[in-house]
């Protein structure tokens, strides 16, 4: 069964730079687990190819059963020259949301 | 114990969280930040028009609402609104007191702006160019810390007023002051570093940019208190807000907060230490009440980040809507018309359909067709006039594009870039600058 990580867990996101910073929180930190293993820094650059040209590093936070993702290249250049809509990219915590898993 | 209060997370920030606070929280000290990446160049092209201006635009209504109830709570203020002239900032906060017979002792910091240090050749961290590549700079501010800001403390002052500094600092330092804590204890001040970075975004950690309607409630948003926190010798703290203000502070909320704006959650560096937000614990007391415990640090950086600002050309933007049938096809067929009368002079043009794919820059292939869409282009030019030609051409659209298309607007604006840099910690002065309010007596004779 697919299942959306909107369902699961919410994030805010964040911006140093061209850098966009997004964090998955598990709302039941039993999903912590579930979400390692789901949400890879691999499948989160699939889902987001069209928006991050960089790099993604995952970073594991298990004390407060988080993750960050951090999105290289990923916001025109960032807030201060960008041409997009939303030069900080603070709206893509829901297009990470929008990423369906398998469970 | 001492008792720290959030009362604004930016420039813009709403005004009555901060009073509320200052009026009811039984605080010690009241932060405002205020001050964003760019804010500060902007600051400082306003002070090469006016040499008396250059601080936060907010400064004088914040601080009329704030000045008699600090004074009569003997509550401290801390805030970067000194912008770019910290020192005009505390002369025009000494002069409001005077006026309102309060007397009150103004500390500013300087030393932050070093823009005279800044050599052309100077790598940028964002792609190691040159910072001279990027274009005609406009200011350069390193990001201060605690050892700045000591001082003021030191010197008795009712009110803080700094440029640049890294905004935990802005709370990290009186802990420091209040617990004379070494700075050398990285542990300590790693602890402060976390507390400070909950409280900076004020309304944040409360449940402000955070609900999401069936989701995740907030009750009252519409009264969203900010935070104040009680902070322990050992930097243990506890996150509350005030009885009665709308929010929540729950575990997501402070989740969610503790990961805002982190590169790097094993290292997040400020001027005074690098803290290891990985061994934070957050653990709920009681409803909107949070502790916040065990964050362990490295020690500080030997150089400082430099925020500069540099002229980066103008942006011309032109927007227009389309809706009923098929109003995507014809908001796109008026897109290729401009890609085609703008792209030579344009080669960066961005095309936007609002209401489809223009926030996330995709729509990840859903296929609903809207009601409405916003056509919405961008681009940039070196002068004014060659960017308004973007507005003119979309504006044109309506007797030269497509059927029905309302609503046309145009903008130009100047841009302001900013690229960061690395600067020694020994190439930076600091000094504190007193001014106090003049006694009403005092102004007879």
């Amino acid at each position: 069964m697919k299942k959306k990580l909107y369902e699961l867990a919410h994030s805010r996101a964040g911006d140093k730079g061209n850098t966009l910073i997004l964090s998955l929180i598990p709302y039941d930190e039993k999903d912590y687990e579930l979400l390692r293993e789901k949400a890879t820094a691999e499948k989160v650059k699939e889902h987001l190819t069209e928006i991050v040209d960089g790099n993604i590093i995952r970073y594991e936070v298990p004390n407060i059963s988080a993750f960050q993702f951090v999105c290289h290249h990923a916001l025109l250049g960032g807030v201060t020259t960008s041409l997009s809509m939303d030069t900080h990219g603070k709206s893509l915590s829901y297009a990470l949301l929008g990423m369906e898993i398998e469970i | 114990m001492i008792r720290i209060g959030s009362g604004a997370g930016f420039s813009g920030d709403r005004l009555e969280p901060a009073v509320l606070l200052a009026e009811q929280g039984n605080l010690d000290y009241l932060v405002l930040e205020c001050l964003a990446e760019r804010t500060i160049a902007l600051a400082q092209k306003r002070k090469l028009n006016n040499p008396l201006l250059g601080y936060d635009p907010l400064l004088e209504k914040r601080l009329e609402l704030l000045l008699p109830i600090l004074s009569k709570n003997k509550v401290r203020l801390i805030t970067n609104m000194g912008a770019a002239n910290p020192v005009g900032a505390a002369e025009k906060v000494a002069e409001m007191a005077s006026k309102l017979g309060i007397p009150i002792k103004v500390a500013a910091v300087t030393g932050d702006d070093v823009l005279a240090l800044i050599r052309p050749n100077e790598k940028t961290l964002e792609d190691q160019t040159p910072v001279s590549a990027y274009g005609q700079l406009l200011s350069a501010n390193a990001y201060l810390g605690v050892e700045a800001i000591l001082p003021t403390l030191e010197t008795g002052a009712d009110i803080i007023i700094t440029g640049r500094v890294a905004d935990p600092s802005l709370f990290v330092a009186p802990m420091v002051h209040h617990f004379g804590w070494s700075l050398d204890d990285v542990d300590r001040i790693a602890q402060g570093t976390v507390v400070g970075h909950l409280l900076e975004c004020g309304g944040q950690i409360c449940g402000g940019y955070f609900a999401d309607p069936g989701k995740k409630d907030v009750t009252d948003l519409a009264h969203l208190g900010f935070p104040y926190a009680d902070v322990a010798s050992d930097g243990t703290a506890v996150i509350s807000k005030l009885e009665g203000t709308g929010g929540k502070i729950s575990l997501a909320t402070a989740k969610e907060q503790l990961l805002y704006e982190v590169t790097n959650p094993n290292a997040y560096l400020t001027p005074d230490v690098s803290a290891d937000f990985t061994t934070v614990r957050l653990k709920e007391l009681a409803a909107n009440r949070i502790e916040v415990s065990g964050c362990k640090g490295q020690a500080k950086p030997n150089t400082l980040k430099a925020s500069v600002g540099y002229h980066a050309g103008f942006q011309g933007e032109g927007e227009i809507s389309y809706a009923g049938p098929n109003a995507l096809g014809r908001a796109q067929l008026a897109g290729d018309i401009l890609h085609e009368r703008l792209k030579d002079e344009f080669p960066e043009l961005r095309i936007d359909y609002i209401g489809s794919s223009s926030v996330h820059r995709t729509n990840f292939g859903t296929p609903e067709e809207p009601y409405e869409t916003r056509l919405r282009v961008a681009g940039k030019a070196k002068t004014k006039e060659a960017a308004e030609k973007i507005g003119e051409e979309v504006e044109a659209l309506y007797t030269n594009g497509p059927a029905g298309g309302g609503g046309a607007r145009k903008y130009t604006n100047e841009v302001v870039g900013i690229v960061s840099t690395l600067i020694p910690r020994s190439n930076i002065k600091t000094s504190v600058n007193i001014r106090e309010s003049v006694k009403h007596e005092e102004k007879i004779i």
